[in-house]
């Protein structure tokens, strides 16, 4: 018995030992792919480094980092000054890096015959003042929106540039990720959502907003309009495996890991 | 040999007495982060709000259509898993030969063993693109998908409960009534359900609590849209679902956090009424 518990106790501490070189993230699914296969790639050039990412959306990386349980809150949208006020509270200061450009693209399904809209009729849709797709020029359809839960940065960043203000309709899909909106903008005729640049496929249709193909160049001069940084915060400036992890993704390689994602680098 | 016994006795009366510690902690932590909501807002603006829109500043904290969408879905499932459940008890214990009974009833337990994630996962992949197909909606995620898979996960508890009140049921009353002249079917409906009606009500009861609380099922199928649902096949966001997706993104002590243990309570105060009801149902039995 007492043998068995030594062996447990020193396997706990060993473990200890193992991840001395943590880093911890979680936060938006806009960034996760980046900070995935950034993650990839920065433990191969640094086996002793054990980085792990995980999802939830910004709100989460944001509350995570104001609680200090992760190093590094990914964000696909800027933090709030509520957010900032609440983690003085907790004796964090946050600190921002913007780690890529990215555009929302508003996509619909393959077989639908639209491929532009206005930004204003993208609005009438999201807050119910257009129900179908007859009053858009297409097929008589019923429109559903698919929209993202409240913890989405790109939810918050849609809401801002799209809404100014309006609400949501009520009977759109809140669903919990970037993925969850392609894949079911994919497969149901009447759909249409927003998601990230780095999520779109040949699955789905992304539209022409205000005659403006949604793309790197058109985010780059500023003619497509529903366009943001992505974020990685962290509590201080960042130092340590963090510092290496945040320079690495700045790097060129980095920024190389943030087109192969589909999302826009940084000039 | 008696201080053996002594600490035995002792030993296992603190791990009964834990679940009353487990329970205690539970609903004063609930309360607690829950209650001070109330200063802001009116309880009745809580629960009959139509508006849930926890993020906009100032924010819509009503909840009402969280609520309906759980009672939908939830009684949605109950219309699938009571004829079933309740079928398939009548089956095993009037009907079926030992053999048969005991070559079906793994399998029912098997579906009670299955975790609710992949139950899920089958409906929204498998299930919601063809409830859209069929009845022509714009989506499958909503209340009718919701409730054929919740009802499915039901089968197993009412099924086993009803069972085992229905076998309950003395031999006698049922060589009584088949004496008078009842046929089979004439004897189960007319004395042997009504003689267990306790024990199957106390089974629905407990199904329902089941399916009132159950989250992952819910946040994976039920279309997330905090709406008054308009038909079966609207999608709705039941009150589990809303604290499961929201939990996570809000701040400690911040307005929604405490409207989302406000869901809690409401959601708490529901299944702890059906459990009394059932403890009700059962007592009523065993007289």
């Amino acid at each position: 018995m007492k043998k068995i518990l030594s062996m447990l106790l020193s396997l706990t501490l060993f473990a200890g030992f193992l991840f001395a070189g943590d880093i911890t993230m979680s936060g938006s699914t806009t960034v996760f792919p980046i900070a995935q296969l950034a993650a990839e790639r920065f433990m191969d050039k640094n086996p002793d480094i054990s980085v792990s990412v995980r999802g939830g959306g910004s709100g989460v990386g944001i509350s995570d980092i104001i609680l200090g349980r992760v190093d590094i809150g990914n964000a696909s949208r800027q933090i709030k000054n509520k957010e900032i006020k609440q983690a003085k509270e907790n004796g964090i200061n946050v600190i921002e890096t913007a780690v890529a450009n990215d555009g929302i693209a508003i996509v619909v399904n393959l077989s639908n015959g639209i491929s532009e809209l206005t930004l204003e009729q993208v609005k009438m849709i999201f807050t119910g003042e257009l129900n179908n797709w007859k009053q858009l020029g297409g097929k008589s359809m019923p429109i559903v929106a698919i929209s993202r839960d409240v913890s989405s940065g790109t939810f918050e960043v849609f809401k801002e540039l799209v809404l100014k203000g309006g609400k949501v309709r009520e009977d759109a899909l809140l669903l919990a990720s970037n993925n969850a909106v392609a894949s079911n903008v994919a497969e149901t005729p009447g759909a249409i959502g927003y998601v990230g640049f780095g999520f779109l496929s040949d699955k789905v249709k992304a539209l022409n907003i205000d005659k403006v193909v949604p793309s790197e160049k058109t985010v780059n001069d500023g003619t497509y309009k529903i366009a943001r940084k992505l974020y990685m915060y962290t509590n201080g400036a960042p130092k340590g495996e963090v510092k290496s992890f945040i320079d690495y993704i700045l790097s060129d390689e980095g920024q190389a890991i943030v087109k192969e994602t589909g999302y826009i680098p940084l000039k | 040999m008696k201080t053996k016994e002594f600490l035995f006795k002792y030993i296992t009366l603190a791990a009964a007495s834990l679940s009353i510690l487990f329970l205690m902690g539970i609903i004063l932590s609930i309360f607690k982060e829950g209650i001070p909501l109330f200063s802001n807002i009116d309880f009745s603006d809580f629960v009959f709000g139509r508006r849930w829109h926890p993020t906009d500043d100032p924010a819509d904290l009503g909840i009402f259509p969280l609520i309906t969408g759980s009672i939908f879905v939830t009684l949605g499932a109950l219309l699938v898993g009571v004829p079933l459940g309740v079928g398939s008890a009548i089956y095993l214990s009037e009907i079926a030969s030992t053999n048969v009974r005991e070559a079906l009833k793994p399998f029912i337990e098997i579906l009670a063993g299955i975790p609710s994630v992949i139950y899920g996962l089958f409906g929204m992949a498998m299930l919601a693109p063809l409830v859209r197909k069929l009845f022509n909606v714009p989506t499958g995620l909503n209340i009718f998908s919701a409730s054929i898979i919740l009802g499915i996960m039901i089968i197993p508890i009412i099924s086993s409960l009803s069972e085992d009140a229905l076998r309950a049921v003395s031999k006698e009353l049922r060589e009584a009534s088949l004496a008078l002249g009842a046929n089979r079917i004439e004897t189960i409906f007319k004395v042997v359900l009504p003689a267990a009606s306790s024990g199957v009500i106390s089974s629905i009861i407990l199904g329902f609590g089941r399916a009132i609380g159950e989250t992952m099922v819910v946040l994976m199928v039920s279309g997330g849209a905090a709406m008054l649902p308009k038909s079966i096949f609207s999608p709705v966001r039941p009150m589990t679902s809303a604290i499961a997706s929201e939990m996570g993104e809000a701040v400690n002590g911040s307005e929604h956090f405490q409207a989302l243990y406000g869901i809690a309570i409401v959601l708490f105060l529901i299944t702890f009424l059906s459990s009394l009801l059932m403890q009700w149902f059962a007592a009523r039995e065993n007289r």
